[in-house]
């Protein structure tokens, strides 16, 4: 099912991927504004689209600075890490039948495996950074990812129970009777909580916290490497949101239009979801969160698992 | 759990709400007729200046941003020799206006005073007077006044009776 020119989708799949993340600053800045009654930027080119142009430009010429009293080497590192890590997971992503750089049989481990890798990037640069908002921002983080990607994974074993398989293009081919976010709701629900705890965003910022710890992990971070944290949690929102429409949504099936443009219809709404979630919804405490994750996630998915896979086994 | 989803509708209805912006250059915001903006000096209605250089808008100024010298002409007649005003210190406080007892000195609703170089921002006399009577049409100082001036004498202002004449002997 791979490409005969892997190059070519490689180098159209960061392209994409790169400036859909850029895109979403601005897309993030209208909607906020949009649900908040105001326009937001709309001045710097048609819609304010160039306001990502500016944006750009002034972020490449801030001084890049490094604190004297930071771990030089991973704090140059960390921010690569996410970036990096989240990129990776894009090679296994399928767009449509042909469009992914790899068919790899296992892209759903591999994601796991990456997203739990990117988690390194955050607790790496609130360490490095030598400052103790950076680092109760990295810690946090660190007990965020342990808790969350537990119940993460769980989740997701429904969907292979189901499909048969840890294939994403095989998955997606087998939602074509029925879209996997019906028998699989709970699981849809989890993954979307694990998901956004993943990707750090609203109500699951706790390791950045602007109201709290400065910026979290990312506080001593300034110019592109401030730039790279940013990108990567973009790039992070369309992840997720690519592997729930993937996962849940029946990826790129869909009547009439070619599936291309129905994948991302798709992840276009749940980017926009991901969106209005920041809008409206306050930050739990730092104990709420643990405890929900542990006491109430973790044996929900457990439970799905379980009565998944015993229905499975009734009707096979 | 359920608030949290209601929360999440109502912040999406507000999708179809009217936005609250002004779009600032294009559109101007509101400024109601007695709000305190850009400083200006009014004329008499028979084209006089009205400032008679009390120097009281200087004394009450908090910001000290006035400066002028008063001065007479051959009537007899006060007037401002200079009258300058720095806007870079001006907290639009209205005092000077509340002060002054010629109705001279007044604050209109105009705030556009941007400029790119700070010396500018000091306006003169000749930036700050304007030929009208402002907010009072029908003033003028110099009719009701008891001074006498050139081409008026002592008791012939408006509602002002004659001198009393002490050596008379009418009743």
């Amino acid at each position: 099912m791979t490409s005969p020119y892997p190059i070519a989708i490689i180098i159209a799949l960061l392209i994409v991927a790169l400036s859909v993340a850029s895109g979403l600053i601005w897309l993030e800045r209208r909607l906020l504004a949009l649900w908040q009654d105001r326009y937001g930027p709309n001045r710097v080119g048609p819609f304010g689209l160039l306001q990502v142009v500016a944006d750009m430009i002034k972020i490449f010429t801030k001084e890049d600075w490094i604190p004297p009293f930071a771990d030089k080497p991973v704090f140059v590192l960390a921010p690569a890490i996410i970036v990096v890590t989240v990129l990776m997971t894009f090679a296994v992503l399928p767009f449509a039948p042909g469009i992914m750089v790899t068919d790899l049989n296992v892209g759903l481990l591999f994601f796991l495996a990456m997203s739990s890798l990117g988690v390194y990037s955050v607790v790496l640069a609130g360490w490095s950074s030598d400052n103790k908002y950076s680092l109760l921002g990295g810690l946090r983080a660190a007990a965020q990812m342990i808790s969350y990607e537990v119940f993460m994974g769980l989740s997701l074993m429904g969907v292979v129970v189901l499909a048969g398989s840890f294939d994403l293009a095989k998955i997606v081919e087998a939602q074509r009777k029925l879209w996997f976010v019906i028998p699989q709701f709970l699981g849809f629900v989890l993954f979307l909580i694990a998901g956004i705890a993943e990707t750090r965003r609203l109500p699951f910022d706790l390791p950045e916290a602007e109201s709290e710890l400065v910026a979290g992990y990312h506080s001593e971070y300034s110019g592109m490497k401030f730039g790279m944290f940013f990108v990567g949690e973009y790039l992070g929102v369309t992840l997720i949101s690519a592997l729930i429409a993937i996962l849940f949504f029946g990826g790129w099936l869909g009547p009439w239009l070619p599936p291309i443009v129905w994948f991302f219809i798709k992840l276009f709404l749940f980017i926009c979801f991901f969106i209005l979630l920041r809008a409206s919804l306050p930050r739990p405490r730092f104990d709420q969160l643990m405890s929900w994750g542990w006491k109430l996630m973790l044996p929900l998915a457990l439970a799905n698992i379980l009565v998944t896979g015993a229905v499975v086994l009734a009707f096979r | 759990m359920l608030s949290v989803l209601r929360t999440m509708w109502d912040v999406f209805l507000h999708a179809f709400h009217r936005r609250v912006t002004v779009q600032y250059p294009e559109q101007k915001a509101y400024l109601a007729s007695r709000y305190r903006g850009r400083i200006i000096l009014s004329r008499d209605p028979d084209g006089g200046e009205r400032c008679v250089g009390c120097y009281l808008c200087a004394a009450v100024c908090p910001v000290d941003c006035i400066a002028l010298q008063a001065t007479e002409d051959e009537h007899g007649r006060r007037y401002p020799e200079f009258f300058r005003i720095n806007f870079s210190r001006c907290i639009f406080c209205g005092f000077c206006e509340d002060a002054c007892p010629t109705y001279a000195i007044q604050l209109i609703p105009d705030v556009e005073m941007g400029e790119y170089h700070r010396p500018n921002l000091v306006y003169e006399k000749e930036q700050l007077l304007i030929n009208g009577p402002g907010k009072y049409p029908g003033y003028n100082y110099w009719k009701v006044c008891g001074v006498a001036i050139g081409g008026k004498g002592k008791g012939e202002s408006e509602n002002e009776a004659r001198p009393t004449d002490l050596r008379g002997l009418l009743p």
